[in-house]
């Protein structure tokens, strides 16, 4: 048996090609774009080391904090959006629903494995309003609400709002079926104890529920954070980024710099800063699991 | 105290109904529109139904389109790296949590830390390594990085499977002659086989569903896939015929309706657990 299992020709095999792939092509990347950060323009155009220059540049970018503040609203919106919804589907498939729980459980979440583009498009024929109607604006037509007939994604102040509702509407199925798995992980009996200690609803829920729930709630709520953060397929595919700049996220303007305005050292630096996002807002979000 | 219990059910009732409808209207509607003529958009509202079945939309799309090619791709990068992710994260978790070697857990651990790294920090690095190697515009340069940036993810989902299995069954096939690749093959694999659906199932869906990589390293329409495909359709038919948008979006939803209609169980607990544990 130990022989067997210390096989070192067998390890060997079975562990290095992967660990060459993984490095080439994912550590190596991670580390060579903190280098990257460090020079300006494109390798093999202007590329000269220039300290930390791309860092300093990156406070008195206009820019760049306007894709960032794009990006905070949408994790804002969108984050709890996936997750409250999420949650509130899962309430309702455990408390609620008695018949067709199976059906509506697996309608709510067929979105999520759509392609992201397809989906891109799918809305952006639902908001469109020229040359014809889409669909929102064709039903608001016709139940009479025509004042509401408007270009919500072709302006500025509806187009992120019309960006978050697609996103939450692909993912709160995804969150739903999370948290009714944990839901059904509750034993009957704790539910039952609370409802003769004259817990019902919203007390229930705040009060035997949501502590049970908490941890999922956590691993959720660093999902989906992480998720957003990155903000970029859905964007690209219905606004891509516009009109202006209304939707373009981090994600999108580092890749406009390093791909359209060829700074690739300046699009490194902004790489890391999702990254860094992406791990602080993560570890903040994960200290609530610690309490009690 | 009763009569308000059944105004609320109601009201519960008549909302999840709404819900219900709002995940699956769009996608209704969606199919309908791939069947209506150019005319019915101006003559009638978006929400009408459609007056026949108009299937030259789906024709234009797929030879005009270029949906037969992008699917092809599709088809052929998905699966290839489908099944170098499932063998390596089947070796790999194998050799970390159950063969005696030193640097086994550094090993893991190295693996590991590949689920928190975004694509972003890693695509302008390896956009260059791939110019300089001359992969760019190459089928190759995207089942590189499927594979790669499948393992993480994988691999641990895989060790997980894994930890629970017990020793005893190998010493019995130990015991009865297996060398370990007969192990491997005749007695690991066989055991694994949620594990392994659970992988296949979740890397499908990402892999099919990949567009920073597809559109940073391929701008040649007959390597493009479904995603970068119809990214740029638009330009091709024009803003105008939506016939033919629609009937591509929806061919491009069908692969996955019909995997989610046969495994919708495994998909949504595989998501799930790719979720809560990674």
């Amino acid at each position: 048996m130990k022989n067997v299992l210390a096989n070192k020709k067998a390890i060997a095999l079975f562990v290095v090609p992967a660990l060459v792939l993984y490095t080439a092509i994912v550590a190596l990347p991670v580390v060579w774009s903190l280098y990257y950060s460090l020079y300006s323009g494109s390798p093999g155009l202007k590329w000269e080391f220039c300290g930390l220059d791309n860092y300093k540049m990156l406070f008195n970018d206009k820019n760049f904090k306007a894709a960032l503040i794009v990006n905070v609203k949408y994790i804002a919106v969108v984050m709890f959006g996936q997750v409250g919804l999420g949650l509130l589907l899962a309430l309702m498939f455990k408390f609620w629903l008695k018949k067709f729980k199976t059906i509506v459980r697996t309608l709510v979440f067929f979105p999520v494995v759509l392609p992201t583009v397809a989906v891109g498009q799918l809305f952006a024929k639902i908001y469109e309003i020229q040359p014809n109607y889409g669909l929102l604006n064709s039903l608001l037509d016709g139940i009479g609400l025509k004042s509401l007939v408007q270009p919500w994604i072709g302006q500025a102040s509806t187009a992120l709002g019309s960006l978050c509702v697609m996103d939450i509407w692909v993912a709160m199925g995804f969150y739903s079926v999370i948290f009714y798995g944990a839901l059904l992980d509750i034993s009957e009996d704790v539910v039952e104890a609370a409802r003769i200690d004259g817990a019902h609803g919203f007390s229930l829920f705040r009060y035997v529920l949501a502590p049970l729930l908490r941890p999922v709630i956590i691993t959720s709520l660093v999902f989906s954070f992480s998720g957003t953060v990155k903000m970029f397929e859905s964007a690209l595919a219905l606004t891509n980024g516009g009109p202006g700049n209304a939707t373009k996220s981090l994600s999108m303007y580092m890749y406009n710099v390093s791909f359209s305005y060829s700074k690739v050292g300046y699009g490194s630096v902004i790489a890391i800063v999702i990254f860094l996002i992406c791990v602080i807002g993560a570890t903040i979000i994960g200290k609530f699991d610690k309490k009690d | 105290m009763k009569k308000k219990f059944k105004v609320s059910s109601v009201l519960i009732k008549v909302f999840i109904l709404l819900l219900v409808i709002v995940e699956v209207y769009p996608l209704f509607w969606m199919l309908t529109a791939s069947f209506k003529q150019g005319f019915e958009w101006s003559s009638k509202p978006a929400y009408a139904l459609n007056e026949g079945f108009y299937v030259q939309n789906y024709i234009d799309a797929w030879t005009r389109g270029h949906m037969s090619t992008f699917f092809k791709n599709s088809l052929i990068n998905t699966l290839v790296s489908l099944v170098f992710i499932v063998i390596f994260a089947v070796t790999v978790g194998f050799a970390v949590t159950k063969m005696d070697w030193k640097w086994k857990d550094r090993v893991a651990k190295y693996f590991q830390l590949g689920i928190m790294v975004p694509v972003a920090i890693a695509l302008i690095p390896l956009f260059q390594i791939y110019n300089n190697v001359g992969l760019i515009n190459t089928r190759a340069s995207l089942i590189l990085a499927y594979i790669a940036f499948g393992l993480s993810l994988s691999i641990y989902l895989v060790t997980g499977y894994l930890r629970s299995l017990p020793d005893e069954i190998m010493e019995a096939s130990v015991i009865d002659g297996c060398g370990i690749y007969k192990m491997m093959w005749h007695v690991v694999v066989p055991l694994m086989k949620n594990a392994i659906v659970t992988v296949l199932v979740l890397q499908f869906f990402f892999k099919w569903n990949d567009l920073l990589f597809s559109m940073t390293f391929i701008n040649d329409t007959s390597l493009k896939t479904v995603q970068t495909g119809l990214l740029y359709f638009q330009n091709e038919f024009g803003a105008k015929n939506w016939g033919a948008i629609f009937a591509s979006v929806s061919m491009s939803v069908m692969p996955m309706l019909v995997i989610y209609m046969f495994l919708n169980k495994t998909v949504m607990e595989g998501m799930a657990a790719g979720a809560v544990k990674g």
